[in-house]
C-alpha cells in the first residue's frame, strides 16, 4: 500500500479515494478527488492554477528545494527488514516532519517581511489624496493657518516681553 | 511425425494474373461511389481505406507464399539436399527473399501514401494519390513476377515429389544403370516403376511399400548411379547420392553379375568402393542379381575376387553394428526373372534393418514408451522352493536409511494435511525469512505515518543524516536568533492620524456599498427627479450636517440655498423690490434674518391653516377620524404601486418602450412560437 499524490494539485491520495487514469502511452495520472480530475480533463496546466501546489512552488510562494526533502525519496532496491533500522526510520520521520514545517514557517516569515512597511507606505498616501473625503480642503488650510499662529504668537510674546 | 506433404502449397499466381486478382478484389470489395462534395475527411478515409486494402491483400498473399514454401534450413536434411539437388538452394532462397523485399515495399508505399493522403485537400488530389500507389504496388509485382514463375514451376514439381518419410524403416535400392533395381521394386511393392532396357529409366526417386513382421517398410528406388567424380555427376544421380547420404535405411546394393546391364563388375566393385563411406552405420546387403543368365559360382576368379572384397566390406558393417559375421546375410543372390531369391533378399534386408532400430531404441529413452508392448513370462514354478532375488546387506541397509531420512522430513504438504487441508490451513510464509534476528520474523513493519510511506525514508544510516539535519537547523536558527526585525521605518502614523484613515476607509466602502446597491438595482428602480426623493437626501439639513462633519461652516450655504429655493423665488423679488428705497444698514440684517422670517411666517393668501391629518370637517362624509384615516391609509396604499413605478398619476399610461425584444425575439426551449 503507497500513499501517491495527485497530478493535479500534488495533495497525498489515500486509499480508496481518488481516480487514476492510465493513458494509451501507458502513463498513469492519479487525482485526489473528482475536482482535479475535471480540471485535467478541461486541459488545464497544474501550474497555472492558483491553488495547487505547482503553482505555489514555482511562484515562489512555498519553499522548493531543502534538504528535508532528500530525506524522502523512491528507493527502489529492497532493503532486508531490520527491526532497528524500522524504528530508528519511524521516529526520524517525527523528528524531520518538525523541521520541515519549522522551516516552512521560516519561508513564510521571510516572504512577508516587507508587509508592513509596504502598508504603512500605502497607509501614508491613501492619506494624503483621500484626505479630502473627510476635511474639506478650506478647514486643512484653517487649521494651518491656526496652527501657524499659534507657532508664532509664542514667539511674539516672547517678543513682547 | 510430421508428413512432408509439398501438395498443400497454394498456388503461385503469375505477377499479371497477381496484380489482376487484387485489384479486382479492391474494386468489389471496397466502396465505389464518392462525389467531390462530400466532406474532406469522408474522401480521404475512403482513398486510404483503398490504399490499405490493396496492401493488406498483396501482404496476405506473399506472406501465404513465404509461410507455404519450405525453409531448406527448417526440414529433413534429406528434404533439404533433396531439394537442393533440384533447384539451386541459393535460386530458391533468392526467389523467395525477393518476394519477402517486395510484400515490404508495399508496406512501406501503402503507408508513405496514407500519410500524405492525410493532408489531401480535393478529390482529385486523394485520387491521383491513390492511383499512384496502386501503381507502385503493382509495378513491385510486377519486377518480381519471374520469381514468382520460377516458385510456381518448383511448386508444381514440389507436389509431385515422392512422400518419403525420412523416418521410418526404409530400405534403400542401389547400383548401377539396368541391373534389375526396378523390377525388384515390382517384385516385392506394388508401385509400377517403368521397366525399360535403356538406362536411365528411372529418374527419380520412387517409393514403394511392403510388409514383414506386420510392419510396414518403405521401399525407396533410386535412379542408377556411374562412377564418376561427386562434381560430374547430375541432377538426376545426386538424387539417389542424397538418399543414400540422409536416410538411415536399410542399403541394398545390386550387382549384375551376368554384365548384361552394359558394365563390367570391374565397374561395377569401383563403383561400390568409391560410395561405401556412404553404407556407414546402415545395414548393408550385396546382393547379386540375374543368376539366370550367369550363376554365382560360374563367375572367373578376378571377378569373384571382387565380390568377395564386396563382401568383406559388408561385413564389416555388421561387425560395427554389433552382430555376428555370419555370411549368408551379407551377400545373396536372386533373379527377378525367375523370382528366384527375391524374398529372402526382402527377409534379410528387413530382418538386418529392424535388429538395427531395435538395438537404438533400447539405448534410447524410448524404450520405457515401447514397454507396454513387452510381456515378460514368468516361468512355472517347478517344486515349492522359496528362492528369493539375492540382494547384498549393504545395499539393503542404504536402502532403509533413504527411507528413514525420508520419512524424517516433515514437508509442507503433510503440514497443511495435518492442519485441516487447503482451504483451512495458510501457510506461514515468514518462517523462513533470513533475517539477522530471528525474533524479527513476525513484526508487522508499519507502511504509513503521518502522511508518509515508510518505505520511501528507510536509509540504514538515516540516523547520521538526520544528525547532520539537526545541526543545520540549530545553525539556522542561531543565525535567525541575531538577524532583528527591522521593520519600523519611523514613519509611523498619530493616533488622529490613524482615525482619520479609517473614516476615510469606511466612508470608501459605504461609497462602495451605495455604488453597488444602486448598479444591482438600475434596471428595477425608477429614476426619479429630484422634488420626489424618498430618502430625503437633497435636504438643506443634511447639507449642513455633512459640511460641518467636513469642518466647513455651514449656514452660510444653508441660506443660500434656501433663498433660491422655488417657493421662495417669487416672494424674494418682490420684497427686495419694496424694499431697496429703505435704509441700507437695516436692509443687511434684515436680508440675513429674512430667510429665517419668511419660513415661520404663515403664507395665508396662497395656503390654508394646516390640520392635523385624521381631523374629520363637515363635509367630507367621514364618521369619525378612525374611518377617515382608514380611508387615507386606503388612498396611500392605491397610490404606492403607481409611484414605484414612477407614474404621474392614473392617467399616466406611458409606455417607454413598446416592443421590449424579450417578447419578441428568441426561440424557446419547449413550446412554438407561432403566436407571440
Amino acid at each position: 500500500m503507497r500513499l501517491e499524490k495527485c497530478w493535479f494539485c500534488s495533495s497525498t491520495i489515500y486509499p480508496g479515494h481518488g481516480i487514476q487514469f492510465v493513458r494509451n502511452d501507458a502513463k498513469i495520472f492519479r487525482f485526489c478527488r473528482s475536482k482535479c480530475h475535471k480540471n485535467f480533463k478541461m486541459k488545464r496546466n497544474p501550474r497555472k492554477v492558483k491553488w495547487t501546489k505547482a503553482y505555489r512552488r514555482l511562484h515562489g510562494k512555498d519553499m522548493t528545494q531543502d534538504s528535508t526533502f532528500e530525506f524522502e525519496r523512491r528507493w527502489n532496491r529492497p532493503e532486508r527488514y531490520d527491526r532497528n533500522v524500522t524504528e530508528m526510520t519511524l521516529k526520524a520521520i517525527k523528528k524531520i516532519d518538525k523541521i520541515r514545517v519549522d522551516r516552512e514557517v521560516r519561508h513564510h516569515k521571510m516572504r512577508m517581511k516587507g508587509k508592513k512597511a509596504f502598508e504603512q507606505q500605502a497607509a501614508i498616501k491613501e492619506l494624503e489624496n483621500s484626505i479630502d473625503l473627510v476635511k474639506a480642503p478650506v478647514a486643512l488650510q484653517q487649521a494651518k493657518i491656526k496652527v501657524e499662529v499659534s507657532r508664532s504668537q509664542p514667539e511674539g510674546e516672547r517678543m513682547e516681553e | 511425425m510430421v508428413q512432408y506433404n509439398f501438395k498443400k502449397i497454394t498456388v503461385v499466381p503469375s505477377g499479371k494474373d497477381f496484380i489482376d486478382i487484387i485489384l479486382s478484389r479492391t474494386q468489389r470489395q471496397t466502396p465505389t461511389v464518392v462525389h467531390k462534395g462530400y466532406p474532406i475527411s469522408r474522401l480521404r478515409e475512403f482513398y486510404m481505406r483503398k490504399v490499405k486494402f490493396t496492401q493488406q491483400n498483396f501482404h496476405e498473399k506473399l506472406s501465404a507464399i513465404i509461410d507455404e514454401f519450405p525453409r531448406l534450413d527448417d526440414i529433413h536434411p534429406f528434404y533439404g539436399d533433396l531439394l537442393h539437388v533440384l533447384y539451386n538452394k541459393d535460386h530458391y532462397k533468392l526467389a523467395l527473399g525477393q518476394v519477402n523485399t517486395a510484400r515490404n515495399i508495399v508496406g512501406k508505399i501503402a503507408k508513405d501514401y496514407v500519410r500524405l493522403l492525410k493532408y489531401g485537400d480535393s478529390l482529385y488530389r486523394c485520387k491521383s494519390l491513390k492511383v499512384a500507389a496502386l501503381g507502385r504496388m503493382c509495378t513491385v509485382i510486377k519486377r518480381i513476377s519471374p520469381s514468382l514463375a520460377y516458385l510456381e514451376q518448383i511448386r508444381q514439381h514440389m507436389a509431385r515429389l515422392p512422400s518419403i518419410d525420412p523416418n521410418t524403416r526404409t530400405i534403400l535400392i542401389c547400383g548401377y544403370p539396368n541391373v534389375g533395381k526396378s523390377s525388384f521394386m515390382n517384385k516385392i511393392t506394388r508401385a509400377d516403376v517403368d521397366v525399360q532396357p535403356y538406362a536411365f529409366t528411372t529418374k527419380s526417386l520412387f517409393v514403394g511399400h511392403t510388409d514383414y513382421k506386420y510392419l510396414r517398410y518403405q521401399v525407396i528406388d533410386t535412379p542408377g548411379i556411374l562412377d564418376r567424380p561427386f562434381e560430374d555427376r547430375n541432377i538426376i544421380e545426386m538424387c539417389s547420392i542424397t538418399a543414400l547420404a540422409h536416410l538411415k535405411a536399410a542399403v541394398l546394393f545390386f550387382l549384375d553379375i551376368s554384365g548384361s546391364c552394359g558394365y563390367s563388375i570391374e565397374q561395377q566393385a569401383a563403383l561400390f568402393h568409391s560410395i561405401k563411406s556412404l553404407f556407414m552405420n546402415k545395414p548393408l546387403i550385396v546382393v547379386c542379381n540375374k543368376i539366370d543368365l550367369q550363376p554365382l559360382e560360374g563367375l572367373s576368379e578376378e571377378e569373384m575376387k571382387l565380390v568377395m572384397e564386396m563382401k568383406t566390406e559388408a561385413v564389416k558393417t555388421v561387425l560395427a553394428q554389433g552382430g555376428d559375421s555370419n555370411d549368408e546375410e551379407v551377400l545373396l543372390t536372386m533373379s527377378t526373372m525367375t523370382d528366384e531369391g527375391v524374398i529372402a533378399v526382402k527377409n534379410a534386408a528387413c530382418e538386418r534393418l529392424l535388429n538395427q532400430r531395435v538395438e537404438i531404441k533400447m539405448k534410447s529413452k524410448k524404450i520405457n514408451d515401447c514397454l507396454n508392448r513387452f510381456h515378460v513370462a514368468i516361468p512355472k514354478p517347478r517344486d515349492t522352493k522359496e528362492r528369493p532375488p539375492c540382494i547384498p546387506p549393504a545395499v539393503l541397509e542404504a536402502r532403509a536409511k533413504a527411507n528413514e531420512e525420508k520419512g524424517k522430513r516433515k514437508l509442507e504438504k503433510d503440514l497443511e494435511e495435518e492442519n485441516g487441508g487447503a482451504g483451512v490451513y495458510s501457510a506461514n510464509l515468514r518462517k523462513h525469512y533470513i533475517l539477522a534476528d530471528e525474533d524479527w520474523k513476525e513484526d508487522i513493519m508499519p507502511e504509513i505515518l503521518d502522511g508518509h510511506n515508510v518505505y520511501d525514508f528507510v536509509d540504514p544510516d538515516i540516523l547520521l543524516r538526520l544528525e547532520e539535519l539537526e545541526q543545520e537547523e540549530g545553525l539556522h536558527l542561531e543565525a535567525k536568533a541575531d538577524e532583528e526585525d527591522f521593520e519600523m521605518d519611523g514613519k509611523e502614523l498619530t493616533e488622529e492620524e490613524r482615525q482619520l484613515l479609517a473614516e476615510i476607509r469606511q466612508k470608501k466602502n459605504l461609497l462602495i456599498q451605495e455604488h453597488r446597491m444602486k448598479k444591482s438595482t438600475a434596471e428595477s428602480r425608477p429614476i426619479v427627479p429630484r422634488k420626489f426623493d424618498k430618502d430625503k437626501k437633497y435636504t438643506s439639513e443634511r447639507m449642513g450636517r455633512e459640511l460641518s462633519a467636513l469642518g466647513i461652516d455651514p449656514s452660510k450655504a444653508i441660506d443660500r440655498a434656501r433663498s433660491r429655493s422655488v417657493t421662495r423665488r417669487g416672494r424674494k423679488r418682490e420684497r427686495s423690490l419694496g424694499r431697496e428705497g429703505a435704509d441700507g444698514e437695516a436692509m443687511d440684517i434684515d436680508d440675513e434674518l429674512s430667510n429665517k422670517k419668511l419660513r415661520t411666517r404663515s403664507r395665508s393668501r396662497s395656503r390654508s391653516k394646516s390640520r392635523p391629518p385624521g381631523e374629520v370637517t363637515p363635509g367630507e362624509g367621514f364618521k369619525d377620524s378612525a374611518q377617515k384615516l382608514k380611508a387615507i391609509r386606503i388612498a396611500k396604499k392605491s397610490v404606492k404601486v403607481r409611484n414605484k413605478a414612477a407614474r404621474k398619476g392614473e392617467a399616466d399610461r406611458v409606455i417607454p418602450n413598446l416592443k421590449p425584444k424579450h417578447l419578441f425575439s428568441g426561440k424557446r426551449s419547449i413550446g412554438k412560437t407561432t403566436r407571440r
